[in-house]
């Protein structure tokens, strides 16, 4: 199980380190979207600082939901999937370990860079230390839950027209609590209260997510190869 | 469903196969009894059988749509049957005995190089990575000079010999589940498959393949299932 | 085995045939009494005045709109792992209506805010979980409706249910803590604590009234999905043309 793992994650990043600038989409797409909000609010700094927590949020879920859509769809193009399913001769547990896999390579490549580059943004927004601190601890915490609920929806969608936009609809509503917690998270920090109750819910929503998602979608995947 | 004739030269007459002698073999390396599968909101067959013994090669027949593939997907383990059963050595799943399945498609990566790919494929399998094995393998498919480079360079020919060279790493008398095989293949490339599948008879090995039957070695014992027969 | 008879769609068929003018009567009824007690009979509200009436509407509007769901899901469920035709095409069945549920609630709630609190829309805790709850109906419709293979569609279409109907808890608890970070007191907008009694007459009556509408008009939607799946069975033809066939 764990060869299987460490094989898929591997092949994953040496894929996506030979197509460096698509590997990369999703951040670009992230830094366009924060950058519009001031030029369509406004450049006052207060308004930027209070919502800059909640924005950073939302453009780093919508990133992570175009990317994710087409996790499965270039192997299950090219014949790989069918392949992946075999493994441990079609067995459930394999379907999981491949699942969580293919979670994992999504979250280094689109959720680990997310990380690093929010705080660049919340110095754009002039947000203090300690609240960018707190807004890169929950991303740490939130964007695998991201990819996690975002591999569920590509599953269910593989092969399908309008697979992004089906994607969209199905996982939002189930990112709405880390949204909620991670972004209460940062509020409190920037309110100088404790944020620990918002941390550990969305700690305890990562280790649901970590335990329930890959189960979503290894049956996702087997009613995608049927 | 009866199996329907038998080539042969060498070997016994094969009976036609009931359920009644599937009982009586149940260490058959496959057995598929009362098999019955749907696509979308159609019957493809109904009560479906028949038994793959070692060394045996089973050739599925059947015009376009009749479920050769299907078929083969779901005892490669793709997919569910609407009924009916099918044993690996008298098991619901093939615990000891090793499927190898090359579909149409070859689950090759563009972005791989050739043996990358073909690493990654027989590591998912827990399969052997003996690097010289695998370099053997391209080599007797010729494509040894082409190891470092990108599969999206090679023609679909050589994309099928990459995928077929799985088959030349396989040491273990396995059930080799082959969806046309000899598709895209040149002369050089039939004939070292059909080399290969005689290697994989003799030591025990067993096949289920779709395909046509000109580019099949004629020496090579067979047995035929001709999907056109069992009826919805 | 007896249950496993009912089953089958053809019997399905048949029953729901009988039933559903007896649903559509008890329907008309229960609602005629429901608005005639909620919009006559029962007291005006001591702050809301008469516009709190809609809630004779809302209330039962939302809480159909979360069993449905829970139904849609268990039936879903049901038919997966049972792989039970029936099953599954109740579930849905179910879903366009809960959606119309959703919505009713949704939109009764704006009426009731414009007067009560002067916004058409508030982003309390309950109304916003309903918003959710729409769009997790919205996802699940989306979906079965993009799939091509029925069984596919079915099966799909349950795991998004189950998935939901286990997130929703999680959701409706975020939201709410959610609402009470940014708002301190929640601004709440179910009715004062103590009722009368014809207030909650009306509203029980009205939830009655809600659920044999919605018995109804599913049971309708599964008649017209039993016939599109099955019409190749000697049943359905024999509906048509009675000598053909003999309903199950």
């Amino acid at each position: 199980m764990l060869a299987l793992f460490n094989a898929l994650v591997v092949r994953d990043l040496r894929l996506a380190l030979r197509r460096r600038s698509e590997a990369l989409l999703p951040i670009g797409f992230f830094v366009i979207a924060v950058a519009l909000f001031p030029l369509g609010i406004g450049p006052e700094p207060q308004t930027l600082r209070a919502i800059a927590p909640g924005l950073m949020w939302v453009c780093a879920l919508l990133a992570t939901m175009l990317s994710v859509s087409s996790l499965y769809n270039s192997d299950h193009a090219d014949g790989t999937l069918d392949q992946l399913m075999i493994c441990g001769h079609g067995s459930f547990e394999s379907a999981v370990v491949i699942a969580a896999a293919r979670s994992a390579a999504h979250w280094a490549l689109t959720g680990a860079p997310l990380v690093i580059a929010a705080p660049l943004f919340g110095l754009m927004f002039d947000l203090p230390p300690p609240t960018i601190a707190m807004l890169a601890f929950t991303l740490l915490l939130g964007t695998p839950i991201l990819s996690l609920l975002g591999s569920v929806g590509a599953a269910l969608t593989l092969g399908l027209r309008s697979a992004g936009v089906l994607v969209i609809l199905i996982v939002l509503p189930l990112t709405v609590p880390a949204l909620i917690f991670g972004t209460g998270a940062v509020a409190a920090a920037e309110g100088g209260q404790s944020a620990v109750a918002h941390c550990s819910l969305l700690g305890a929503l990562l280790i649901f997510t970590l335990l329930t998602a890959p189960l979503a979608s290894a049956a996702a995947l087997r009613l995608a190869v049927e | 469903m009866q199996l329907k004739g038998f080539h042969n030269p060498g070997g016994d007459a094969l009976q036609a196969l009931s359920s009644a002698s599937i009982t009586a073999a149940p260490l058959a390396p496959l057995a598929v009894q009362g098999l019955a599968l749907e696509r979308g909101s159609r019957r493809l067959f109904t009560d479906l059988a028949f038994e793959l013994g070692a060394g045996e090669m089973l050739w599925v027949r059947g015009r376009n749509g009749r479920g050769k593939t299907s078929l083969l997907r779901l005892i490669a383990g793709l997919g569910a049957a609407a009924n009916g059963q099918i044993l690996f050595d008298g098991k619901a799943r093939a615990a000891q005995r090793h499927v190898v399945y090359v579909g149409h498609a070859n689950a090759l990566k563009e972005d791989l190089s050739v043996s990358e790919a073909l690493t990654f494929l027989l590591r998912i399998h827990g399969g052997r990575l003996d690097a010289a094995a695998i370099d053997a393998a391209l080599g007797h498919w010729g494509l040894l000079a082409q190891r470092q480079a990108p599969v999206r360079t090679l023609s679909q020919g050589q994309r099928r010999r990459v995928a077929l060279a799985r088959l030349s790493v396989e040491r273990r008398a396995s059930l080799w589940v082959l969806d046309e095989p000899f598709d895209a293949l040149d002369a050089d490339g039939i004939e070292c498959l059909n080399a290969l599948l005689g290697t994989h008879l003799q030591r025990g090995g067993s096949v289920l393949l779709t395909g046509h039957q000109a580019a099949l070695a004629a020496d090579l014992p067979r047995r035929e299932l001709d999907l056109d027969d069992c009826g919805t | 085995m007896k249950l496993f008879t009912f089953a089958a769609p053809s019997r399905f068929y048949a029953l729901s045939g009988r039933v559903l003018p007896w649903l559509w009567i008890s329907a008309a009824v229960l609602a005629y009494a429901g608005l005639y007690i909620g919009f006559f009979v029962a007291p005006t509200d001591a702050q809301q005045g008469e516009a709190y009436r809609i809630i004779f509407i809302h209330v039962p509007a939302a809480w159909m709109s979360m069993v449905i769901y829970l139904a849609m899901a268990f039936w879903a469920a049901l038919g997966w792992v049972l792989n039970a035709r029936m099953a599954s095409m109740l579930a849905r069945a179910l879903a366009p209506s809960g959606m119309v549920f959703t919505l009713i609630a949704l939109w009764t709630g704006a009426v009731w805010g414009k007067p009560a609190w002067g916004t058409w829309w508030v982003w309390d805790a309950r109304l916003t979980s309903e918003l959710i709850l729409l769009f997790l109906y919205i996802g699940y419709l989306a979906l079965t409706e993009a799939i091509d293979d029925p069984k596919r569609a079915d099966r799909a279409g349950a795991l998004v249910a189950i998935v939901g109907a286990v997130n929703v808890p999680v959701i409706y608890f975020s939201v709410k803590w959610w609402n009470t970070l940014h708002q301190g007191a929640s601004v709440s907008l179910t009715a004062a604590p103590t009722m009368a009694h014809a207030m909650l007459l009306a509203m029980l009556l009205m939830t009655f009234a809600f659920w044999a509408y919605a018995f109804a008009v599913v049971f309708m939607r599964a008649r017209a999905i039993v016939l599109e799946r099955e019409c190749g069975a000697a049943w359905v033809r024999g509906l048509s043309n009675p000598a053909m066939g003999q309903a199950a």
